[in-house]
């Protein structure tokens, strides 16, 4: 541990590096924690993918073909939780511990060492959670939301599954409180917060969502566990609580949480599209308004996920009308977006594909979204797979889209190669046309009435599922272009500039490709002309 | 790495964040078979608390080594800061999913399932006899004659005004004298230090006896348990994750009057004291929301 005795010998490294299984271990490095996060995102999408296929595979045909329904919801259940707590969340972080530190002009993230913790959780989280499908009772099948009293029935799977999110959450906490200590208090001289690139900015307004919620979320499974194994009667009328007491804390904590998987999507989107349409963002500073109004506002929306439950019609009003609101500033960045590309000089390589759709897939599922805030709409649309449509709409070509653009535009920063255009345009082109063809059907199937979580259906609801089931598989084999292009990358490939992309501005485009293992050593002074844009 | 950044530190590689993570890990799974009804998860469990604390005494060794050694600027310092202060923050809306749980019982659920509002069909047809009254003496399932219940009743609940207001007391004055052992401090006074933060020390452990006291009373002539209905389990969660939080602030507070005796800290450089002073006020203002929403009102 002593700085001393290990640079006794090593003054003559300029950028010496750690080696060997202890230089991942035991790192203190932005960009190997950043990596690991990205690799293990990768890694889980595909086990989470997996499962989906599963899913799509059982739901090719009515009937029961492959698996039994309590193994079906367990595929929903955990497909889902795998998903947001394993892939895309991690992926955001990763990213934003790869650029965070190089966007602001510092050497690494503030707190080094609990960077590394927040990361190592991650592994061992999710080995609790898994390992809950070998247990007696199987694996969680009440839904990734845990609803009482059905999660209370899973058997000897229950106490990890609530010590998984437990531990997942202290994850995100230390993730979170290192961002927000690392951008107030890292950034380099002249680098004022109006000056700062828009995903740093998306980021710390995520690092508050995360700080706000993760402990409520760790409350809620709390009361779960107590009611279970201590006698309490939090969620049983029988004992003067109330089932739906959980779905109220639940979502005070879920529904921040689909901003604090949007957010970053919108801080890549951000960076991007200036970025190849050569033109400096279009009203910086709304965006940044806009972002933290709905990061504000998502704390008074939640229960619009349960306007079915029962809830006085004063609330059914208020949480409807507050749900509506947040369309206005969403719709600002919409237009912000639209408005950076009006007149731009644009190109279309592979991020800025992804990043335009984007633009456009996401506010489908924004729209379906709207629909489901009216509450006597939603009614009728409530737990059928039209919301299975709208939140992976804004999750898959939204959140995940923006991530890979995000990928495809830093791989070249990352790697010092570019990666290979053509295969990255044949995985756009591939995911975009599967991507709809895999979800757009399932707009169908719900209004028409097929309900989500149940592995059997009508006959009528038949040939939309094959189309989406088809979709889903081709959808899924794409992905696999993605590990080749950046194993492609990471090999080889012609080497890339500094600047790598001709409109791309900002401090991470002064450093070389790849960068300096510590970014800047010394602090770098920000002017007008190296911030962003 | 220190000397190649002249304006910054960052930490050589450290084993600790691994070793947490392990320590967690291995609690997390002994605490789950624990619960699963086997013995041997206690065993389990028992491991990862030793592994706990050997991770935070050798963590803040380490960091503690760093600080005295001169490793730290200002810019570390107030990372640390920024880092406590977000820690407490979320500390605070952990409590807050508790309140939370507890405002929805006594506002909405206890009075729909008396059948206030639009839910008079369910007290009608599941617990017509059953009361809504707070705190909730009997819950809804024991109104019917003749049935079972799953929950203890109570027979009593403690009085605000009489253990709780003293605890009040005490928690408001180690307030005070940890304030007055950091006016000490700065003033370089060590002895003042020494002796206000063992005031603290002893208050702190005061009222955790105090409140172990209240428990047993609790449990052994009120009839108030854990598995009470509603009222017990608001109150035991919130009391009880608050006395975990003051017996955790009492802990640090011991390991901090103990470096104070051995003459760490300076009157200008002394985060560690600080930081655990925040969340002594901390458990402070949670005490307070207790004493008044769970207590008295």
């Amino acid at each position: 541990m002593s700085e001393a005795v290990i640079h006794n010998g090593h003054h003559d490294h300029h950028d010496h590096k750690p080696y060997g299984i202890g230089r991942w271990l035991f790192s203190t490095n932005h960009k190997d924690i950043g990596t690991m996060y990205l690799v293990f995102a990768l890694i889980m999408f595909f086990v989470g993918g997996a499962m989906a296929m599963v899913i799509r595979a059982e739901l090719f045909q009515p009937g029961l073909q492959f698996v039994n329904p309590l193994f079906f919801n367990s595929m929903t259940t955990i497909h889902a939780l795998v998903m947001i707590f394993g892939a895309v969340m991690p992926a955001g972080v990763g990213l934003a511990n790869w650029m965070i530190p190089m966007m602001i002009g510092s050497p690494d993230m503030a707190l080094p060492r609990l960077n590394n913790m927040s990361f190592w959780i991650l592994p061992f989280a999710f080995t609790l959670l898994l390992s809950t499908f070998f247990m007696p009772g199987g694996a969680p099948a009440g839904g990734w939301t845990m609803y009482p009293p059905l999660v209370l029935q899973l058997g000897d799977g229950f106490p990890f599954l609530i010590f998984a999110i437990h531990f997942l959450g202290i994850s995100s906490i230390l993730g979170a409180i290192n961002i927000i200590a690392t951008v107030f208090n890292m950034r380099a001289p002249g680098m004022t917060f109006m000056k700062l690139p828009l995903f740093v900015w998306t980021w710390i307004i995520t690092a508050f969502l995360l700080i706000a919620t993760m402990p409520v979320l760790a409350g809620s499974v709390t009361m779960l566990l107590t009611d279970k194994f201590f006698g309490t009667s939090f969620f049983s009328a029988a004992g003067g609580g109330d089932p739906v007491m959980f779905q109220h804390v639940f979502w005070f904590f879920g529904h921040p949480e689909v901003y604090i998987l949007i957010l970053p999507a919108f801080g890549i989107v951000s960076q991007i599209i200036p970025a190849f349409a050569r033109k400096p963002l279009f009203g910086y500073e709304s965006m940044v308004y806009a972002t933290a109004s709905i990061a504000f506002l998502s704390f008074f929306v939640w229960a619009h996920h349960m306007f079915t439950v029962g809830m006085p019609l004063t609330g059914e009003l208020f949480f409807m009308y507050a749900t509506m609101s947040i369309a206005v500033p969403t719709g600002v960045k919409i237009f912000n977006w639209v408005a950076t590309m009006w007149k731009g000089s644009m190109t279309f390589e592979t991020p800025m594909l992804f990043a335009v759709s984007f633009v456009v897939l996401f506010s489908i599922g924004g729209f379906t979204g709207l629909m489901m805030g009216i509450t006597p709409v939603d009614f009728q649309y409530h737990d059928t797979y039209f919301i299975v449509a709208h939140f992976h709409y804004v999750l898959v070509p939204g959140a995940i889209f923006a991530l890979m653009a995000g990928v495809y535009f830093w791989l070249p920063k990352w790697t010092g190669h570019m990666y290979d255009e053509r295969l990255g345009k044949i995985h756009f082109w591939l995911s975009a046309i599967f991507v709809n063809m895999l979800f757009f059907p399932q707009h169908f199937l719900g209004l028409a009435g097929m309900p989500r979580r149940i592995p059997d259906y009508n006959v009528q609801f038949t040939e939309w599922n094959m189309v989406s089931s088809i979709g889903g598989f081709a959808f899924g084999l794409s992905q696999l272009i993605l590990v080749w292009v950046v194993i492609k990358c990471v090999r080889g490939g012609q080497k890339a500039t500094d600047q790598v992309w001709e409109g791309a501005h900002g401090l991470e485009w002064t450093l070389p490709s790849p960068p300096p293992f510590h970014s800047f050593t010394t602090p770098p002074q920000v002017t007008d002309a190296t911030a962003h844009s | 790495m220190s000397e190649s950044h002249s304006a910054y530190f960052i930490p050589e590689p450290s084993r600790w964040p691994i070793v947490g993570t392990l320590a967690l890990f291995v609690s997390f799974i002994g605490g789950a078979i624990m619960l699963n009804g086997s013995g041997f998860g206690t065993f389990i469990l028992g491991l990862g608390a030793g592994a706990i604390i050997y991770l935070f005494s050798g963590w803040f060794s380490d960091v503690i080594c760093e600080s005295i050694r001169g490793s730290y600027n200002r810019q570390v310092d107030t990372s640390f800061r920024w880092g406590m202060s977000w820690f407490i923050f979320s500390e605070v809306m952990f409590f807050a999913a508790f309140f939370g749980a507890l405002f929805y019982a006594r506002i909405y659920s206890v009075p729909w399932i008396g059948g206030e509002g639009a839910k008079l069909p369910t007290h009608e047809f599941l617990w017509p006899m059953f009361e809504a009254i707070w705190p909730l003496m009997t819950t809804p399932d024991a109104t019917i004659e003749g049935g079972t219940t799953a929950y203890n009743q109570i027979k009593e609940v403690i009085p605000a005004w009489g253990v709780p207001a003293v605890n009040t007391l005490i928690l408001l004055s180690s307030g005070v004298t940890v304030t007055l052992a950091h006016w000490s401090l700065k003033k370089n006074n060590r002895k003042g230090l020494c002796w206000w933060l063992f005031a603290t020390v002893v208050l702190g452990f005061l009222f955790v006896t105090l409140q172990a006291t209240e428990y047993a009373h609790a449990y052994h002539e009120l009839g108030l348990k854990l598995s009470s209905g509603i009222y017990g389990s608001t109150f035991f969660m919130l009391t009880g994750f608050h006395g975990f939080h003051v017996t955790m602030g009492a802990t640090m507070l011991t390991v901090i009057l103990a470096r104070s005796i051995k003459g760490h800290f300076t009157h200008e450089n002394h985060f560690a004291f600080e930081a655990v002073a925040w969340y002594w006020h901390f458990v402070d203002v949670v005490w307070l929301g207790l004493f008044i929403f769970v207590y008295w009102l």
